[in-house]
């Protein structure tokens, strides 16, 4: 099951008008994606921290997200270090640690952690649904905003489907083997949940009919432009040009 | 409209999934505008079809339905029926689409063309009627079995609907559910047809009884539902009447 544990808050962020809140969230990523230098890496990174301080997060469960993709960075650290060219700092194993290596790991990291905690100030305090809704506004497809919305409905259902599947599989006495059996029956299972789960999507579709569905979704939710989002916008694109500023002057 | 004119009319009426043996084989049937119909068959039978034809979900192999007296046949005319006459689904996670409850209820009147404001007014006075205020904003996935069989009548009723069609709307539901469906049924005015194995339930909502019988659709002539009380010496035991 998705637990979206920030998107129930009363913060600044979470009131903010979702539509600014993805734009600069997509506009801030992308600058600070394309950053070589350090200086403005560690202003973006500062200014991230700051965002999800002001958003008041649970800080055990925030810890836990980032720890989950820094396991993720670990993985560079293991390798880049070693195998990105340059002046070797020392030796372990007979392999060379080089600077440009380190550096650029390190860079990776700063930058990762800047953008995620960014992400989960600004997008991730809103519920799906509203972000659904947000990027259909956005000019975003109907179709795709539809698709959207029905996968989060219904991939619940599809999840438990799946689990009864299994169980029942299980109850008669099922171990998965290295076996033309075992292949048979996950076969099975694969092909039981796709028959299912579009014979649900035409029951679905049969119910949307009897209720008038004509190919357009209305949407009960509006979304306010308030002053603070503006405003908000201001510092966040004002941060933006510090950042460019900062890589660009430190690479001229 | 005559007060009693028929509702809906089938006539000669066949039907038959594709590559299937026949489920309806001439069938003609008449529902009226007072009638509570109960309809009790063995599973298999062909009543989730029986409505689903109704509701222009499937389409007839031969003959001919009318509904307000109309003959329906192309997807275009069904757009009318289903504004006018609801359909519980058995299942209601097939019925329960929007994320949020006062979406889902309110996803009928918007297609109706409410406006924005009428749609939230609608939901949220039918959300009340069946005593689940308070459950706006609610993510229908995480609703009990219970609940989003409620609020899936909530979603029905809410397009205002001059007939019900509801298929096994206990089926799956706590006592409490069952309460709330058991008294809102009888005193909501509506004429309806209920698809059911619960006898007592069938006993106290409808009037009429029918079954499904290779392919048939008849009056049940062979079920006699009915209450009576009897005293006999030591009836405050557990006993069996052969």
């Amino acid at each position: 099951m998705i637990s979206e544990p920030f998107a129930a808050g009363t913060s600044f962020f979470h009131r903010m008008e979702p539509r600014i809140r993805i734009v600069c969230a997509l506009v801030y990523s992308i600058a600070v994606a394309v950053c070589v230098s350090f200086p403005p890496v560690v202003l973006a990174l500062l200014f991230s921290v700051l965002m999800t301080g002001a958003a008041r997060l649970n800080p055990g469960l925030l810890f836990r997200r980032i720890a989950v993709v820094n396991i993720f960075i670990l993985f560079f650290w293991l390798v880049l270090p070693f195998t990105y060219d340059g002046d070797p700092l020392f030796r372990v194993a007979g392999l060379a640690v080089t600077r440009q290596g380190v550096a650029f790991a390190a860079l990776l990291t700063l930058k990762s952690n800047a953008i995620i905690l960014g992400l989960v100030a600004l997008v991730a305090t809103m519920s799906f649904v509203t972000m659904g809704h947000a990027l259909g506004r956005l000019g975003l497809p109907d179709k795709l905003v539809n698709l959207l919305l029905m996968t989060y409905r219904y991939i619940f259902v599809i999840e438990a489907e799946y689990g009864r599947i299994v169980r029942a599989v299980k109850i008669r006495g099922f171990v998965p083997r290295t076996s033309l059996h075992a292949y048979k029956t996950y076969a099975y299972i694969v092909g039981m949940l796709f028959v299912k789960a579009s014979e649900r999507a035409e029951r679905v579709y049969g119910a949307m009919q009897c209720r008038g569905f004509k190919g357009k979704f209305y949407t009960l939710s509006r979304l306010p432009f308030s002053r603070g989002s503006w405003v908000f916008a201001g510092v966040m694109g004002g941060m933006i040009v510090c950042i460019a500023c900062l890589e660009i002057c430190g690479n001229g | 409209m005559a007060e009693h004119a028929p509702l809906i009319e089938f006539s000669g009426i066949c039907f038959a999934y594709p590559g299937g043996p026949p489920v309806l084989r001439d069938v003609d049937f008449t529902f009226s505008g007072e009638d509570r119909i109960g309809l009790l068959a063995p599973n298999g039978s062909g009543k989730t079809t029986f409505f689903h034809l109704i509701m222009g979900l499937l389409k007839p192999q031969a003959g001919t339905i009318r509904i307000f007296g109309k003959p329906v046949q192309k997807e275009r005319d069904f757009v009318a029926v289903r504004r006018k006459i609801g359909l519980l689904f058995q299942d209601s996670d097939d019925q329960l689409f929007c994320p949020t409850v006062l979406e889902d209820v309110a996803f009928g009147p918007l297609n109706m063309g409410r406006s924005r404001r009428e749609a939230v007014q609608i939901s949220r006075d039918m959300l009340l009627s069946l005593g689940l205020d308070g459950y706006e904003d609610r993510i229908t996935y995480q609703l009990s079995g219970g609940e989003k069989r409620l609020v899936a009548l909530a979603a029905v009723l809410a397009m205002g609907p001059r007939v019900l069609l509801l298929d096994e709307p206990l089926t799956g539901l706590d006592e409490k559910t069952r309460a709330v469906i058991y008294q809102y049924l009888p005193a909501c005015g509506l004429p309806y047809m209920i698809i059911s194995h619960d006898l007592d339930f069938l006993l106290s909502a409808t009037t009429t009884l029918y079954t499904l019988e290779s392919g048939r659709l008849v009056p049940d002539t062979r079920i006699h539902v009915h209450l009576h009380e009897h005293a006999h010496v030591l009836g405050d035991r557990p006993h069996k009447h052969t």
